[in-house]
Protein backbone atom coordinates (compact mmCIF):
# COMPACT_ATOMS: atom_id res chain seq x y z
CA UNK A 1 0.00 0.00 0.00
CA UNK A 2 2.69 2.40 0.55
CA UNK A 3 3.94 2.12 -2.60
CA UNK A 4 0.95 3.22 -4.59
CA UNK A 5 0.48 5.96 -1.79
CA UNK A 6 3.92 6.89 -2.81
CA UNK A 7 3.06 6.91 -6.50
CA UNK A 8 -0.24 8.94 -6.05
CA UNK A 9 0.98 11.49 -3.47
CA UNK A 10 4.18 12.50 -6.12
CA UNK A 11 1.83 12.65 -8.81
CA UNK A 12 -0.38 14.50 -7.71
CA UNK A 13 2.12 16.82 -5.81
CA UNK A 14 3.81 17.65 -8.92
CA UNK A 15 0.41 18.41 -10.86
CA UNK A 16 -0.24 21.79 -12.12
CA UNK A 17 -3.80 21.67 -9.85
CA UNK A 18 -2.28 21.14 -6.77
CA UNK A 19 0.18 24.25 -7.26
CA UNK A 20 -2.58 26.27 -8.15
CA UNK A 21 -4.11 25.71 -4.92
CA UNK A 22 -1.74 25.61 -2.90
CA UNK A 23 -0.89 29.02 -4.68
CA UNK A 24 -4.31 30.41 -4.14
CA UNK A 25 -3.88 29.80 -0.32
CA UNK A 26 -0.95 31.48 -0.20
CA UNK A 27 -1.82 35.03 -1.78
CA UNK A 28 -4.66 34.96 0.55
CA UNK A 29 -2.98 34.68 3.29
CA UNK A 30 -0.52 36.47 2.52
CA UNK A 31 -2.43 39.32 1.22
CA UNK A 32 -4.47 38.82 4.68
CA UNK A 33 -1.79 39.20 6.41
CA UNK A 34 -0.17 42.25 4.75
CA UNK A 35 -3.46 43.79 4.89
CA UNK A 36 -4.55 43.64 8.51
CA UNK A 37 -2.27 43.79 11.76
CA UNK A 38 -4.73 41.37 13.49
CA UNK A 39 -3.84 38.11 13.70
CA UNK A 40 -7.27 37.02 14.84
CA UNK A 41 -9.17 38.93 11.99
CA UNK A 42 -6.37 37.00 9.71
CA UNK A 43 -7.37 33.46 11.09
CA UNK A 44 -10.98 34.14 10.95
CA UNK A 45 -11.21 35.48 7.33
CA UNK A 46 -8.96 32.29 6.70
CA UNK A 47 -11.53 30.12 8.43
CA UNK A 48 -14.09 30.98 6.05
CA UNK A 49 -12.41 29.96 3.33
CA UNK A 50 -10.86 26.89 4.21
CA UNK A 51 -14.43 25.89 5.73
CA UNK A 52 -15.75 26.46 1.66
CA UNK A 53 -12.36 25.51 -0.07
CA UNK A 54 -11.27 22.48 1.41
CA UNK A 55 -14.45 20.22 1.32
CA UNK A 56 -15.21 21.54 -2.12
CA UNK A 57 -11.55 21.03 -3.55
CA UNK A 58 -11.50 17.80 -1.72
CA UNK A 59 -14.33 16.77 -3.63
CA UNK A 60 -13.77 17.97 -7.06
CA UNK A 61 -10.29 16.33 -6.85
CA UNK A 62 -11.36 12.84 -5.29
CA UNK A 63 -13.62 12.37 -8.29
CA UNK A 64 -11.38 13.73 -10.84
CA UNK A 65 -8.53 11.69 -9.59
CA UNK A 66 -10.20 8.82 -9.39
CA UNK A 67 -11.31 8.79 -13.19
CA UNK A 68 -7.79 10.27 -14.68
CA UNK A 69 -6.07 7.52 -13.12
CA UNK A 70 -8.26 4.62 -14.27
CA UNK A 71 -5.56 3.25 -16.85
CA UNK A 72 -2.89 3.35 -14.19
CA UNK A 73 -5.41 1.26 -11.36
CA UNK A 74 -6.00 -1.65 -14.24
CA UNK A 75 -2.69 -1.74 -14.64
CA UNK A 76 -2.40 -2.11 -10.61
CA UNK A 77 -5.17 -4.43 -11.00
CA UNK A 78 -3.37 -7.04 -12.72
CA UNK A 79 -0.66 -6.83 -10.90
CA UNK A 80 -0.03 -8.98 -6.94
CA UNK A 81 -1.61 -6.25 -5.23
CA UNK A 82 -4.09 -6.17 -3.44
CA UNK A 83 -7.58 -4.40 -4.58
CA UNK A 84 -7.75 -2.68 -0.43
CA UNK A 85 -4.11 -1.48 -0.85
CA UNK A 86 -4.78 -0.28 -4.78
CA UNK A 87 -7.93 1.94 -3.78
CA UNK A 88 -6.40 2.90 0.00
CA UNK A 89 -3.01 3.80 -1.00
CA UNK A 90 -4.77 5.93 -3.79
CA UNK A 91 -6.94 7.66 -1.68
CA UNK A 92 -4.54 8.69 1.40
CA UNK A 93 -2.24 9.87 -1.44
CA UNK A 94 -4.83 12.30 -2.76
CA UNK A 95 -5.53 13.10 0.80
CA UNK A 96 -2.50 13.88 1.71
CA UNK A 97 -1.35 16.05 -1.42
CA UNK A 98 -4.30 18.50 -0.31
CA UNK A 99 -2.94 18.68 2.95
CA UNK A 100 0.19 19.47 2.38
CA UNK A 101 -1.10 22.25 -0.34
CA UNK A 102 -3.31 23.73 2.70
CA UNK A 103 -0.86 23.56 5.28
CA UNK A 104 2.28 24.62 2.76
CA UNK A 105 -0.12 27.58 0.98
CA UNK A 106 -1.95 29.12 4.14
CA UNK A 107 0.94 27.96 6.78
CA UNK A 108 3.95 29.52 5.41
CA UNK A 109 2.23 32.84 5.26
CA UNK A 110 1.37 32.53 8.95
CA UNK A 111 4.47 31.24 10.06
CA UNK A 112 6.32 34.44 7.92
CA UNK A 113 4.52 36.85 10.46
CA UNK A 114 5.00 34.88 13.35
CA UNK A 115 2.26 33.34 14.41
CA UNK A 116 3.92 31.29 16.68
CA UNK A 117 5.10 34.44 19.06
CA UNK A 118 1.32 35.51 19.37
CA UNK A 119 -1.46 34.45 21.35
CA UNK A 120 -3.11 33.08 17.69
CA UNK A 121 -0.56 30.17 17.28
CA UNK A 122 -3.45 27.49 19.53
CA UNK A 123 -6.43 29.60 16.72
CA UNK A 124 -3.94 28.73 14.00
CA UNK A 125 -3.12 25.28 14.90
CA UNK A 126 -6.93 24.19 14.96
CA UNK A 127 -7.71 25.96 12.10
CA UNK A 128 -5.41 23.53 10.04
CA UNK A 129 -6.14 20.46 11.91
CA UNK A 130 -9.86 21.28 10.78
CA UNK A 131 -8.50 21.91 7.04
CA UNK A 132 -6.99 18.73 7.40
CA UNK A 133 -9.77 17.26 8.35
CA UNK A 134 -12.24 18.01 6.17
CA UNK A 135 -10.01 17.53 3.25
CA UNK A 136 -9.42 13.88 4.31
CA UNK A 137 -13.74 13.49 4.82
CA UNK A 138 -14.48 15.05 1.24
CA UNK A 139 -11.67 12.85 -0.10
CA UNK A 140 -12.67 9.95 0.60
CA UNK A 141 -16.48 10.40 0.05
CA UNK A 142 -16.02 11.71 -3.73
CA UNK A 143 -13.69 8.75 -4.18
CA UNK A 144 -16.21 6.69 -2.71
CA UNK A 145 -18.39 8.08 -4.52
CA UNK A 146 -16.30 7.98 -7.94
CA UNK A 147 -15.52 4.30 -7.09
CA UNK A 148 -19.13 3.43 -7.39
CA UNK A 149 -20.24 5.09 -10.18
CA UNK A 150 -18.85 4.39 -13.51
CA UNK A 151 -20.52 7.43 -15.12
CA UNK A 152 -17.91 9.99 -14.80
CA UNK A 153 -21.13 12.90 -14.94
CA UNK A 154 -23.02 10.80 -12.49
CA UNK A 155 -19.90 10.26 -10.01
CA UNK A 156 -19.14 14.02 -10.23
CA UNK A 157 -22.56 15.17 -10.19
CA UNK A 158 -23.38 12.78 -7.64
CA UNK A 159 -20.13 14.14 -5.21
CA UNK A 160 -20.65 17.86 -5.89
CA UNK A 161 -24.44 17.48 -4.44
CA UNK A 162 -22.84 15.76 -1.75
CA UNK A 163 -20.94 18.79 -1.23
CA UNK A 164 -23.84 21.18 -1.87
CA UNK A 165 -25.82 19.20 0.75
CA UNK A 166 -23.45 19.55 3.75
CA UNK A 167 -22.07 22.72 2.86
CA UNK A 168 -25.08 24.81 1.79
CA UNK A 169 -28.28 23.20 2.29
CA UNK A 170 -27.94 21.59 5.22
CA UNK A 171 -27.35 25.14 7.03
CA UNK A 172 -30.05 26.36 5.04
CA UNK A 173 -32.41 23.92 6.34
CA UNK A 174 -31.84 24.18 10.06
CA UNK A 175 -31.67 28.23 9.86
CA UNK A 176 -34.87 27.87 8.33
CA UNK A 177 -36.22 24.81 11.35
CA UNK A 178 -34.89 27.66 13.61
CA UNK A 179 -36.86 30.73 12.52
CA UNK A 180 -40.14 28.07 11.92
CA UNK A 181 -39.52 26.83 15.44
CA UNK A 182 -38.24 29.83 17.52
CA UNK A 183 -40.56 29.66 19.95
CA UNK A 184 -39.23 26.30 21.14
CA UNK A 185 -35.92 26.00 22.86
CA UNK A 186 -33.68 24.10 20.53
CA UNK A 187 -30.76 24.98 21.54
CA UNK A 188 -30.10 21.80 21.80
CA UNK A 189 -31.17 20.21 18.52
CA UNK A 190 -29.11 22.80 16.68
CA UNK A 191 -26.42 21.96 18.75
CA UNK A 192 -26.84 18.46 17.65
CA UNK A 193 -27.48 18.97 13.79
CA UNK A 194 -24.05 21.01 13.79
CA UNK A 195 -22.50 18.39 15.31
CA UNK A 196 -23.40 15.98 12.95
CA UNK A 197 -22.36 18.04 9.89
CA UNK A 198 -18.75 18.14 9.55
CA UNK A 199 -18.35 21.34 8.02
CA UNK A 200 -20.46 23.23 10.59
CA UNK A 201 -18.90 21.39 13.66
CA UNK A 202 -15.12 22.61 12.29
CA UNK A 203 -16.97 26.03 12.26
CA UNK A 204 -17.98 25.87 15.95
CA UNK A 205 -14.81 24.60 17.05
CA UNK A 206 -13.45 27.03 15.30
CA UNK A 207 -16.00 29.77 16.33
CA UNK A 208 -15.67 28.65 19.88
CA UNK A 209 -11.37 28.67 19.99
CA UNK A 210 -11.54 32.48 18.34
CA UNK A 211 -13.90 33.52 21.47
CA UNK A 212 -16.49 35.12 19.39
CA UNK A 213 -19.15 32.36 20.62
CA UNK A 214 -20.78 36.02 21.58
CA UNK A 215 -21.76 36.35 17.75
CA UNK A 216 -23.71 32.98 17.86
CA UNK A 217 -25.77 34.77 20.86
CA UNK A 218 -28.33 32.46 22.57
CA UNK A 219 -26.90 29.57 21.80
CA UNK A 220 -23.57 30.42 21.96
CA UNK A 221 -23.86 29.26 25.81
CA UNK A 222 -25.22 26.01 25.21
CA UNK A 223 -22.65 24.91 22.39
CA UNK A 224 -19.60 26.18 24.87
CA UNK A 225 -21.11 24.29 27.38
CA UNK A 226 -20.86 21.34 25.52
CA UNK A 227 -17.66 21.81 23.42
CA UNK A 228 -15.91 23.20 26.61
CA UNK A 229 -16.28 19.96 28.50
CA UNK A 230 -14.23 17.16 27.89
CA UNK A 231 -16.86 14.70 26.95
CA UNK A 232 -17.84 17.61 24.03
CA UNK A 233 -14.72 17.90 22.59
CA UNK A 234 -13.79 13.91 23.00
CA UNK A 235 -17.36 13.72 20.79
CA UNK A 236 -16.54 16.20 18.42
CA UNK A 237 -12.92 15.04 17.09
CA UNK A 238 -14.88 11.31 17.38
CA UNK A 239 -17.78 12.70 15.37
CA UNK A 240 -14.81 13.90 12.66
CA UNK A 241 -12.98 10.72 13.01
CA UNK A 242 -16.05 8.60 12.28
CA UNK A 243 -16.49 10.72 9.47
CA UNK A 244 -13.59 10.05 7.92
CA UNK A 245 -13.60 6.09 8.60
CA UNK A 246 -16.79 5.70 7.00
CA UNK A 247 -15.94 6.49 3.33
CA UNK A 248 -12.70 5.08 3.66
CA UNK A 249 -14.09 1.77 5.05
CA UNK A 250 -16.97 2.22 2.36
CA UNK A 251 -13.95 2.34 -0.60
CA UNK A 252 -12.22 -0.92 0.64
CA UNK A 253 -15.80 -2.34 0.70
CA UNK A 254 -16.76 -0.67 -3.14
CA UNK A 255 -13.32 -1.73 -4.47
CA UNK A 256 -13.55 -5.41 -3.77
CA UNK A 257 -16.44 -5.76 -5.70
CA UNK A 258 -16.23 -3.67 -8.88
CA UNK A 259 -15.83 -5.40 -12.07
CA UNK A 260 -12.60 -3.18 -14.16
CA UNK B 1 -2.95 -25.05 -13.30
CA UNK B 2 -7.02 -23.30 -13.69
CA UNK B 3 -10.30 -24.72 -12.61
CA UNK B 4 -13.06 -23.06 -13.21
CA UNK B 5 -15.90 -24.47 -12.23
CA UNK B 6 -20.13 -23.15 -13.46
CA UNK B 7 -18.81 -19.27 -13.53
CA UNK B 8 -21.77 -16.89 -14.03
CA UNK B 9 -21.53 -13.65 -14.93
CA UNK B 10 -23.86 -10.90 -15.66
CA UNK B 11 -23.47 -7.14 -16.28
CA UNK B 12 -26.77 -5.76 -15.76
CA UNK B 13 -29.27 -7.23 -17.98
CA UNK B 14 -26.44 -8.95 -19.85
CA UNK B 15 -25.74 -12.47 -19.14
CA UNK B 16 -22.02 -12.75 -20.72
CA UNK B 17 -21.15 -15.89 -18.87
CA UNK B 18 -23.65 -19.15 -18.18
CA UNK B 19 -21.87 -21.79 -16.00
CA UNK B 20 -18.75 -22.14 -18.03
CA UNK B 21 -16.94 -24.98 -17.00
CA UNK B 22 -12.72 -24.87 -17.96
CA UNK B 23 -10.04 -26.84 -16.64
CA UNK B 24 -7.02 -26.25 -18.19
CA UNK B 25 -3.37 -27.79 -17.20
CA UNK B 26 -0.24 -27.09 -18.38
CA UNK B 27 1.75 -27.51 -20.61
CA UNK B 28 -0.63 -26.36 -23.19
CA UNK B 29 -1.12 -23.51 -25.76
CA UNK B 30 -5.38 -22.66 -25.73
CA UNK B 31 -6.93 -20.50 -28.08
CA UNK B 32 -9.63 -18.97 -26.51
CA UNK B 33 -12.12 -18.34 -29.26
CA UNK B 34 -15.43 -16.02 -29.86
CA UNK B 35 -17.69 -14.10 -31.42
CA UNK B 36 -17.15 -10.22 -30.49
CA UNK B 37 -18.76 -9.53 -27.53
CA UNK B 38 -19.11 -13.65 -26.01
CA UNK B 39 -16.87 -13.02 -23.04
CA UNK B 40 -13.54 -13.64 -23.49
CA UNK B 41 -12.40 -10.88 -21.80
CA UNK B 42 -14.77 -11.00 -19.26
CA UNK B 43 -13.30 -14.92 -18.62
CA UNK B 44 -9.67 -13.59 -18.57
CA UNK B 45 -10.46 -10.92 -16.53
CA UNK B 46 -12.11 -13.29 -14.08
CA UNK B 47 -9.25 -15.23 -13.80
CA UNK B 48 -7.40 -12.22 -13.02
CA UNK B 49 -9.12 -10.89 -10.39
CA UNK B 50 -10.60 -7.73 -12.33
CA UNK B 51 -13.92 -8.91 -12.74
CA UNK B 52 -15.63 -10.18 -9.78
CA UNK B 53 -17.68 -13.23 -10.96
CA UNK B 54 -21.40 -13.50 -9.59
CA UNK B 55 -21.16 -16.99 -9.40
CA UNK B 56 -19.06 -19.94 -9.45
CA UNK B 57 -15.68 -20.97 -8.44
CA UNK B 58 -11.92 -20.14 -10.37
CA UNK B 59 -8.46 -22.17 -8.35
CA UNK B 60 -5.14 -21.08 -9.73
CA UNK B 61 -2.79 -24.52 -8.26
CA UNK B 62 -5.75 -25.60 -6.27
CA UNK B 63 -6.62 -22.67 -4.48
CA UNK B 64 -9.80 -20.39 -4.66
CA UNK B 65 -8.88 -16.76 -6.10
CA UNK B 66 -11.39 -14.96 -4.34
CA UNK B 67 -10.30 -11.96 -2.34
CA UNK B 68 -6.67 -13.56 -3.11
CA UNK B 69 -3.94 -11.66 -5.17
CA UNK B 70 -0.54 -13.14 -4.62
CA UNK B 71 -1.63 -15.72 -7.35
CA UNK B 72 -1.26 -13.06 -9.77
CA UNK B 73 2.62 -13.25 -9.18
CA UNK B 74 2.15 -17.00 -11.36
CA UNK B 75 0.64 -14.79 -14.20
CA UNK B 76 1.95 -12.83 -17.20
CA UNK B 77 -1.14 -11.02 -18.50
CA UNK B 78 -1.47 -8.87 -21.74
CA UNK B 79 -4.88 -6.55 -21.62
CA UNK B 80 -6.75 -6.69 -24.72
CA UNK B 81 -6.59 -2.83 -24.53
CA UNK B 82 -3.29 -1.67 -23.36
CA UNK B 83 -4.42 1.71 -21.98
CA UNK B 84 -1.81 3.30 -20.08
CA UNK B 85 -1.20 6.51 -17.90
CA UNK B 86 -0.74 9.36 -21.08
CA UNK B 87 1.84 11.33 -19.33
CA UNK B 88 4.28 9.35 -17.98
CA UNK B 89 7.27 8.27 -20.28
CA UNK B 90 7.77 4.62 -21.25
CA UNK B 91 11.00 4.33 -19.30
CA UNK B 92 9.08 5.41 -16.11
CA UNK B 93 6.24 3.18 -16.56
CA UNK B 94 8.37 -0.09 -16.78
CA UNK B 95 10.80 1.91 -14.11
CA UNK B 96 7.25 1.56 -11.97
CA UNK B 97 5.84 -1.82 -12.77
CA UNK B 98 9.85 -3.29 -11.61
CA UNK B 99 9.09 -1.38 -8.18
CA UNK B 100 6.26 -2.40 -7.77
CA UNK B 101 6.26 -6.17 -8.91
CA UNK B 102 9.53 -6.37 -8.44
CA UNK B 103 13.06 -6.61 -9.98
CA UNK B 104 13.69 -8.59 -13.46
CA UNK B 105 16.40 -8.00 -15.91
CA UNK B 106 14.17 -8.96 -19.34
CA UNK B 107 12.84 -6.23 -20.04
CA UNK B 108 16.29 -4.78 -21.39
CA UNK B 109 16.26 -7.48 -24.01
CA UNK B 110 12.30 -7.13 -24.68
CA UNK B 111 12.92 -3.71 -25.23
CA UNK B 112 15.49 -4.32 -28.16
CA UNK B 113 13.56 -7.60 -29.15
CA UNK B 114 10.59 -5.59 -29.78
CA UNK B 115 12.45 -2.19 -31.19
CA UNK B 116 11.22 0.38 -28.40
CA UNK B 117 14.80 1.60 -27.54
CA UNK B 118 13.80 5.04 -29.71
CA UNK B 119 10.42 4.99 -27.70
CA UNK B 120 11.65 4.63 -23.78
CA UNK B 121 11.56 8.84 -23.67
CA UNK B 122 8.03 9.56 -25.22
CA UNK B 123 5.27 9.74 -22.91
CA UNK B 124 3.05 7.12 -23.34
CA UNK B 125 0.17 9.50 -24.83
CA UNK B 126 1.99 10.21 -27.65
CA UNK B 127 2.69 6.38 -29.00
CA UNK B 128 1.39 5.23 -31.66
CA UNK B 129 -1.16 2.04 -31.11
CA UNK B 130 1.10 -0.76 -32.51
CA UNK B 131 3.97 0.66 -30.22
CA UNK B 132 1.78 0.81 -27.42
CA UNK B 133 1.00 -2.58 -28.08
CA UNK B 134 4.61 -3.47 -27.83
CA UNK B 135 5.28 -1.82 -24.74
CA UNK B 136 2.21 -3.97 -23.29
CA UNK B 137 4.01 -6.90 -24.77
CA UNK B 138 7.35 -5.97 -22.85
CA UNK B 139 5.45 -5.33 -19.77
CA UNK B 140 3.39 -8.48 -19.95
CA UNK B 141 6.74 -10.53 -20.96
CA UNK B 142 9.26 -8.98 -18.27
CA UNK B 143 8.27 -11.89 -15.71
CA UNK B 144 8.73 -15.32 -15.76
CA UNK B 145 5.33 -16.48 -15.10
CA UNK B 146 4.11 -20.39 -15.25
CA UNK B 147 0.65 -18.86 -16.82
CA UNK B 148 0.62 -16.69 -19.99
CA UNK B 149 -2.45 -15.16 -20.55
CA UNK B 150 -2.68 -12.93 -24.44
CA UNK B 151 -5.50 -11.04 -25.03
CA UNK B 152 -5.41 -10.12 -28.62
CA UNK B 153 -1.84 -10.08 -28.68
CA UNK B 154 -1.53 -9.08 -32.17
CA UNK B 155 -2.87 -6.17 -32.56
CA UNK B 156 -1.68 -3.46 -33.84
CA UNK B 157 1.65 -5.12 -34.53
CA UNK B 158 3.46 -4.80 -37.67
CA UNK B 159 4.71 -8.01 -39.81
CA UNK B 160 8.26 -8.12 -38.12
CA UNK B 161 6.72 -7.77 -34.78
CA UNK B 162 4.48 -10.08 -35.41
CA UNK B 163 6.85 -12.92 -36.62
CA UNK B 164 8.40 -11.72 -33.36
CA UNK B 165 5.98 -12.07 -30.77
CA UNK B 166 5.34 -15.58 -32.51
CA UNK B 167 8.71 -16.55 -32.16
CA UNK B 168 8.48 -15.79 -28.08
CA UNK B 169 4.59 -17.33 -28.06
CA UNK B 170 6.61 -20.72 -28.74
CA UNK B 171 9.62 -20.20 -27.02
CA UNK B 172 7.00 -19.88 -23.99
CA UNK B 173 5.12 -23.02 -24.82
CA UNK B 174 8.69 -24.71 -25.08
CA UNK B 175 9.44 -24.02 -21.77
CA UNK B 176 6.08 -26.09 -20.45
CA UNK B 177 3.87 -23.24 -19.49
CA UNK B 178 -0.04 -22.49 -20.02
CA UNK B 179 -0.45 -20.00 -22.48
CA UNK B 180 -4.10 -18.72 -23.38
CA UNK B 181 -4.87 -16.65 -26.23
CA UNK B 182 -7.92 -15.04 -27.12
CA UNK B 183 -7.75 -13.72 -31.35
CA UNK B 184 -9.62 -12.83 -33.94
CA UNK B 185 -6.70 -13.95 -36.66
CA UNK B 186 -7.30 -17.58 -37.25
CA UNK B 187 -4.03 -18.11 -38.82
CA UNK B 188 -2.48 -17.13 -35.38
CA UNK B 189 -4.67 -20.20 -34.44
CA UNK B 190 -3.63 -22.68 -37.05
CA UNK B 191 0.20 -22.31 -36.16
CA UNK B 192 0.02 -21.83 -32.55
CA UNK B 193 -2.83 -23.61 -30.68
CA UNK B 194 -2.73 -27.12 -29.55
CA UNK B 195 -6.73 -26.17 -28.32
CA UNK B 196 -9.25 -24.49 -29.07
CA UNK B 197 -11.61 -23.38 -26.63
CA UNK B 198 -14.79 -21.53 -28.37
CA UNK B 199 -17.37 -19.19 -26.49
CA UNK B 200 -20.37 -18.95 -27.48
CA UNK B 201 -23.85 -17.78 -25.68
CA UNK B 202 -22.10 -17.48 -22.34
CA UNK B 203 -21.12 -21.29 -22.71
CA UNK B 204 -18.10 -23.53 -23.83
CA UNK B 205 -19.65 -24.60 -27.30
CA UNK B 206 -16.44 -26.51 -28.66
CA UNK B 207 -13.18 -27.95 -26.78
CA UNK B 208 -10.63 -29.71 -28.35
CA UNK B 209 -7.62 -29.61 -30.49
CA UNK B 210 -7.66 -27.91 -33.61
CA UNK B 211 -7.63 -31.18 -35.52
CA UNK B 212 -10.69 -32.12 -33.68
CA UNK B 213 -11.98 -28.76 -34.78
CA UNK B 214 -11.68 -29.08 -38.14
CA UNK B 215 -12.92 -32.64 -38.56
CA UNK B 216 -15.79 -31.90 -36.75
CA UNK B 217 -16.87 -29.28 -38.86
CA UNK B 218 -15.46 -30.41 -42.29
CA UNK B 219 -13.04 -27.34 -42.31
CA UNK B 220 -10.20 -27.17 -44.80
CA UNK B 221 -8.62 -24.58 -41.97
CA UNK B 222 -9.64 -23.20 -38.64
CA UNK B 223 -11.53 -20.39 -40.43
CA UNK B 224 -13.65 -22.14 -42.46
CA UNK B 225 -14.09 -24.75 -39.48
CA UNK B 226 -15.48 -22.02 -37.30
CA UNK B 227 -17.44 -20.77 -40.66
CA UNK B 228 -18.99 -23.84 -39.98
CA UNK B 229 -19.80 -24.37 -36.80
CA UNK B 230 -21.81 -20.55 -36.25
CA UNK B 231 -23.83 -21.54 -39.51
CA UNK B 232 -24.54 -24.86 -37.98
CA UNK B 233 -24.96 -23.70 -34.17
CA UNK B 234 -24.95 -19.73 -34.13
CA UNK B 235 -26.66 -16.75 -33.90
CA UNK B 236 -25.70 -16.56 -37.12
CA UNK B 237 -27.06 -19.66 -38.48
CA UNK B 238 -30.50 -18.48 -40.18
CA UNK B 239 -28.69 -17.88 -43.85
CA UNK B 240 -27.67 -14.60 -42.39
CA UNK B 241 -23.99 -15.60 -42.95
CA UNK B 242 -22.49 -16.47 -46.61
CA UNK B 243 -20.64 -19.41 -46.30
CA UNK B 244 -17.29 -17.42 -46.28
CA UNK B 245 -17.92 -17.16 -43.32
CA UNK B 246 -18.90 -12.96 -44.40
CA UNK B 247 -21.96 -10.91 -43.41
CA UNK B 248 -24.05 -10.01 -46.71
CA UNK B 249 -23.43 -6.67 -47.27
CA UNK B 250 -26.62 -4.64 -46.92
CA UNK B 251 -28.16 -3.50 -50.31
CA UNK B 252 -28.21 0.01 -49.29
CA UNK B 253 -24.33 0.15 -49.33
CA UNK B 254 -23.79 -1.74 -52.92
CA UNK B 255 -25.72 1.17 -54.32
CA UNK B 256 -24.12 3.62 -56.71
N1 LIG C 1 -17.32 -3.68 -17.33
C1 LIG C 1 -18.36 -3.99 -18.10
N2 LIG C 1 -19.56 -3.42 -17.87
C2 LIG C 1 -20.64 -3.74 -18.62
N3 LIG C 1 -20.62 -4.60 -19.62
C3 LIG C 1 -19.47 -5.21 -19.91
C4 LIG C 1 -18.27 -4.93 -19.17
N4 LIG C 1 -17.27 -5.69 -19.69
C5 LIG C 1 -17.82 -6.38 -20.69
N5 LIG C 1 -19.13 -6.12 -20.84
C6 LIG C 1 -20.05 -6.72 -21.83
O1 LIG C 1 -19.89 -8.12 -21.76
C7 LIG C 1 -19.94 -8.70 -23.04
C8 LIG C 1 -18.69 -9.52 -23.27
O2 LIG C 1 -17.60 -8.66 -23.40
P1 LIG C 1 -16.13 -9.20 -23.59
O3 LIG C 1 -15.24 -8.01 -23.60
O4 LIG C 1 -15.85 -10.24 -22.61
O5 LIG C 1 -16.20 -9.82 -25.06
P2 LIG C 1 -15.05 -10.45 -25.93
O6 LIG C 1 -15.42 -11.85 -26.19
O7 LIG C 1 -13.73 -10.22 -25.29
O8 LIG C 1 -15.20 -9.60 -27.25
P3 LIG C 1 -14.07 -9.11 -28.30
O9 LIG C 1 -13.86 -10.21 -29.26
O10 LIG C 1 -14.73 -7.95 -28.98
O11 LIG C 1 -12.86 -8.73 -27.52
C9 LIG C 1 -20.13 -7.55 -24.01
O12 LIG C 1 -21.49 -7.49 -24.35
C10 LIG C 1 -19.72 -6.34 -23.24
O13 LIG C 1 -20.46 -5.23 -23.64
MG1 LIG D 1 -12.13 -9.17 -25.72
Amino acid sequence: MFKIFKYSFFDLIRSRWTYIYAGFYFLFTLGMLMLSSDLSKVVISSMNVVLILCPLIATMFGVMYYYNSREFTELLLSQPIKRTSIFTGQFLGLATSLSVSLLVGAGIPFLMFGVFGSDQAGNFLVLLFNGVVLSFIFAAISFFIALKNEDKIKGFGLAILVWLLLAVVYDGLLLLGLSWFRDYPLEKASLIASVLNPIDLSRVMLLLKLDISALMSLTGAVYRKFLGSGVGMAISVAVLLIWTIIPTLGIRRVCLRRDF
Amino acid sequence: MIEITGLHKSFGKNHVLKGVELSLVPPGLIAILGPNGSGKTTLIKSILGMVIPDRGEIEVDGASIKKAWEYRRQISYLPQIARFPENIRVRELIAMVKDLRGETEMDVSLISYFGLQPFLDKKLGNLSGGTRQKVNLVLCFMYDCPIVILDEPTAGLDPVSLVRLKKLIKTKREEGKLILITTHVMDLVEELAEEVVYLLEGNIHFRGTVAELKEKYQGRNVEESIAALLQKDGPFSLGAVASNGHAKVPETLLEN
